[in-house]
């Protein structure tokens, strides 16, 4: 059954599993969720359920949200995020989302967006490789060649420098490791994209099995 | 950061005897051979010692048939069974990398004296 959640990711460490081993881990503020409204088929032409995640100060709420959140008669969040399901009917408006619909060992998929690394050259950038340092090579982290000559152009899709990171990014197959829904707290091992503070989507993994 | 210290706080050790650089310690290390498990000890002098919370780390060096063994242990690691303090050393610096360089009589570590 699919399910999710929406988080803030706090931070990462490392702890001991059962065999004494280190494990890294990426420790997670995730829900309490809340249940804006319910999107079905008929209606919306697809079936998905409306999660709200946050808290926010009264008066940052625009007029429109305002509207809205009193529209479904919930209190004002921070994010707003639809998660696509196939089944919802086991969630009603207004119900919360805690981490307890997780258990430990079960796979998730973790969705951020990664930091932003500004403006970088090729080689950061696509990995490409660099020119000789010495030598008097003259030839050191430039994008070389654009291409031929003949078509007078560049063509499309050519790797060149340019914004790097600040997009959204989709880690697979990350084990809970941990589940307190008294604290809100989800403990997945390994890394996850973003920042610390930033808003997380955890799913349950679409590599089953 | 304060999730973080929680998660961390259960794996955290408060049992570990008072040591530094210098001194000399008996590790207790389990070791784990098939199904079975047992207690190995490694004996030797505290080279150096991380304090970065859970991830703390310390060195021990002996020289074992003249080659020298040094092995990094994670401080809280369940692995470790025990950490025995035998004898504490005088030293003048926090990392003992210069124990590396001498053998012998030289690679002795002044004894520290209570009263």
């Amino acid at each position: 059954m699919k399910k999710g959640i929406l988080g803030k990711k706090i931070g990462m460490t490392q702890i001991f599993d059962e065999a004494g081993k280190a494990v890294p881990v990426t420790v997670i503020e995730a829900g309490p969720c809340v249940v804006i409204r319910k999107k079905t088929e008929d209606k919306d032409g697809y079936t998905a359920i409306q999660v709200g995640f946050g808290s926010i100060k009264e008066k940052k709420v625009n007029k429109p949200l305002k509207g809205y959140f009193a529209k479904y008669q919930v209190k004002p969040v921070r994010y707003i995020r639809e998660l696509r399901l196939e089944d919802i009917s086991q969630y009603e408006v207004g119900q919360e989302i805690k981490t307890d619909i997780f258990t430990p060992g079960e796979r998730v998929d973790v969705i951020g967006t990664s930091k932003g690394k500004g403006f970088t050259g090729s080689i950061k950038l696509y990995n490409q490789a660099r020119g000789p340092m010495s030598h008097g090579s003259h030839y050191h982290r430039a994008p070389g060649s654009l291409g031929s000559i003949a078509p007078a152009r560049v063509f499309k899709g050519r790797m060149l420098p340019g914004r790097m990171g600040n997009e959204r990014v989709t880690v697979q197959n990350l084990e809970v490791i941990k589940v307190d829904p008294e604290r809100n707290l989800l403990v997945v091992k390994g890394s996850v994209p973003g920042k610390k503070g930033s808003l997380v989507i955890i799913k349950n993994t679409v590599k089953a099995g | 950061m304060d999730l973080v210290k929680m998660v961390e706080q259960e794996h955290l050790k408060n049992d570990i005897p008072n040591f530094k650089a210098g001194d000399t310690v008996k590790v207790h290390v389990k070791v784990v051979e098939g199904n079975r498990q047992r207690i190995q000890v490694f004996e030797g002098i505290v080279i150096r010692r991380k304090n970065a919370g859970i991830n703390s780390t310390f060195t021990v060096r002996r020289v074992s048939y003249g080659v020298g063994v040094e092995r990094t242990f994670l401080l809280h690691s369940p692995m470790i069974d025990k950490i025995e303090l035998v004898k504490e050393g005088l030293v003048r610096r926090a990392k003992l990398y210069y124990l590396r360089g001498l053998r012998g009589k030289a690679a002795r570590i002044k004894e520290k004296r209570s009263n």
